[in-house]
């Protein structure tokens, strides 16, 4: 029982389908030099945050490059836009906001992220990134937990 | 090739670390500002200690602790002769710089009142700061901060223009960690005395490549931490005067530190015990002494020279990349280049870095007032040690050069 995004006519992809996706485009490369490239291009696709939401609200705080996420609700999804200052970062987030962006708050909330682990991102990772990963899930996984509430 | 007289290549086999590979590549260690890596003749030291001699000190009567104990005195004795400080209790075995500060700010609570001054180095580590900010806050002092030019030297001029009768202590880095800057503490320690000041010298990133006499200097305080030295993490030692560490209160109360204890009053041990309560990192104060050793057989003298060429070299590497600017251009330096790209962050040049094997620091490098005044994010540190080689700076070069191409 297919559904159609309406403003792209592609099927609406599962957060889970979507994160299969990009676990496959991730192993398709040979090394990490490769796949920082590829993070690197994606971030180019990230939907950006429009400049008048760059502000402290908006901050992913423990992130030591500054990450801002911005988000609304469009009919019954979430959708994210967000920005950074350092260009792997925007590619990270550009990552989680192309699994998590479009969906119903309920499912991002519901949703597991273990295809982090399974692109091998945070074993590639310093420790300080990783940890900006955990805060940039948790900052999307809780702009889902604020529209769920509206909703109910 | 650079011609030191130094076997660089034999050096290198002293460092199990160095034969590793990290993401496919052997590794290329140019974070020696944070930690320096560790030569075999210490790791064995550590392995000996608990192998053969691991016992509490000074007070056992059996032979392990006899042993530890002076195992654990001859090191505070190599730490004083390598330091040339007048006397060992004035060698202060502590967990690193950052405690050996807060020791002495802790130590001078009461001896600061409202309207004294303390003057702090604008290019200081956190730990240098906040310390002296916290004692600010506790006795009503104000703090002064001596200014610093766009080429990262401290403004002499503007030192001397804020010492006055009311300054009562000075805090400098002897070498800054984050710009590499070797500051004039000898002229600092100097006027700052003739108003009647003390003056504590963190001299963490100094004592790597510079032999610092603390008779010659009359410095009041130093400051050094084993792991930037080819030693292990979690040691240090606080340098003082005898006349201030007489003065100063204990800092914390515990075992060791007592003569005796009656519940209506205790009486504090003499130097240097009443600083050092409970028991101390006593394998890592042994191995502290080895790696003085280990650094004095191949000479400070010749580890400096080596690492002025790496670093004259890597300079002029690193400047013929595009938009590449170094930050911390004055005479007298280390051998640390802090550098950014112009248009990418610093983070980004790091992270692929990584990638290929070479370890940097990006970041503040907890020197935020410094990052204020060049008003940037950060910056990425490449530290050298005089176990790297020109191959390693062409590795760097070419690495940072092909970061800049994927990220421009």
């Amino acid at each position: 029982m297919p559904t159609y995004r309406n403003f792209t006519e592609k099927p609406l992809m599962s957060i889970q389908e979507i994160q299969a996706e990009i676990v496959d485009e991730f192993a398709l490369f040979d090394d990490w030099m490769q796949r920082y490239e590829y993070m690197i291009e994606l971030g180019k696709s990230l939907p950006l945050i429009d400049e008048k939401y760059k502000d402290e609200d908006h901050i992913v705080k423990g992130c030591q490059s500054k990450v801002w996420v911005h988000a609304e609700l469009k009919d019954d999804k979430l959708v994210f836009t967000a920005d950074s200052d350092a260009i792997i970062t925007k590619g990270i987030i550009a990552i989680l906001v192309r699994a998590f962006s479009n969906q119903k708050p309920a499912d991002i909330i519901e949703a597991d992220t273990r295809f982090i682990d399974d692109i091998g991102l945070k074993e590639h990772l310093s420790p300080t990134r990783a940890n900006g990963l955990v805060s940039m899930i948790k900052q999307l996984k809780l702009y889902a937990v604020a529209y769920q509430t509206q909703l109910n | 090739m650079i011609d030191t007289g130094l076997n660089i290549a034999a050096i290198r086999k002293d460092f199990p670390i160095l034969q590793r590979k990290v993401n496919g590549y052997p590794l290329v260690y140019l974070d020696n500002a944070a930690t320096s890596q560790t030569p075999r003749q210490v790791i064995d030291v550590i392995v000996d200690y608990y192998s053969n001699y691991n016992a509490n000190i000074h007070r056992g009567v059996h032979a392990l602790s006899q042993q530890a104990t002076d195992a654990y005195e001859q090191a505070r004795i190599k730490v004083q002769k390598h330091f040339n400080a007048a006397l060992p209790r004035e060698i202060i075995f502590t967990s690193g710089t950052t405690h050996s500060i807060n020791l002495v700010a802790s130590g001078f609570t009461g001896f600061l009142k409202e309207g004294d001054q303390v003057l702090v180095s604008a290019m200081e580590h956190h730990s240098n700061i906040v310390p002296w900010q916290m004692l600010c806050e506790r006795s009503g002092a104000t703090l002064k901060v001596i200014p610093m030019t766009p080429e990262g030297e401290l403004d002499m001029e503007g030192f001397a223009s804020q010492l006055n009768t009311r300054t009562k202590m000075v805090f400098c880095n002897h070498v800054s960690n984050a710009l590499g800057t070797i500051n004039p503490i000898e002229t600092i320690i100097r006027k700052a005395h003739e108003v009647g000041a003390v003056v504590l010298v963190d001299g963490a990133q100094a004592a790597p490549h510079i032999k610092a006499d603390m008779q010659k200097l009359d410095v009041d305080f130093y400051t050094v931490s084993a792991h930037k030295m080819c030693g292990p993490t979690g040691v240090g030692i606080l340098y003082g005067k005898e006349e201030w560490l007489l003065k100063m209160p204990p800092y914390q109360g515990g075992g060791e530190m007592i003569e005796e204890v009656r519940f209506e009053k205790t009486t504090y041990a003499g130097l240097p015990h009443k600083f050092e309560a409970g028991t101390p990192n006593i394998a890592g104060g042994i191995a502290f002494g080895a790696a003085i050793d280990y650094m004095n057989g191949i000479g400070m003298e010749a580890i400096a020279h080596y690492e002025a060429e790496l670093l004259a070299y890597a300079t002029q590497k690193l400047l013929a990349i595009q938009g590449l600017r170094i930050y911390g251009t004055g005479r007298e330096k280390t051998a640390v280049i802090s550098f950014n790209i112009e248009g990418i962050h610093p983070y980004d040049i790091g992270t692929l870095l990584d990638q290929m094997g070479i370890a940097v620091r990006t970041g503040h490098h907890c020197a935020q007032p410094i990052m204020d005044y060049f008003k940037i994010p950060g910056t990425v540190r490449a530290s050298f040690s005089f176990y790297n080689t020109v191959e390693e700076v062409d590795r760097l070069a070419a690495a940072v050069e092909k970061a800049r191409q994927m990220l421009s």
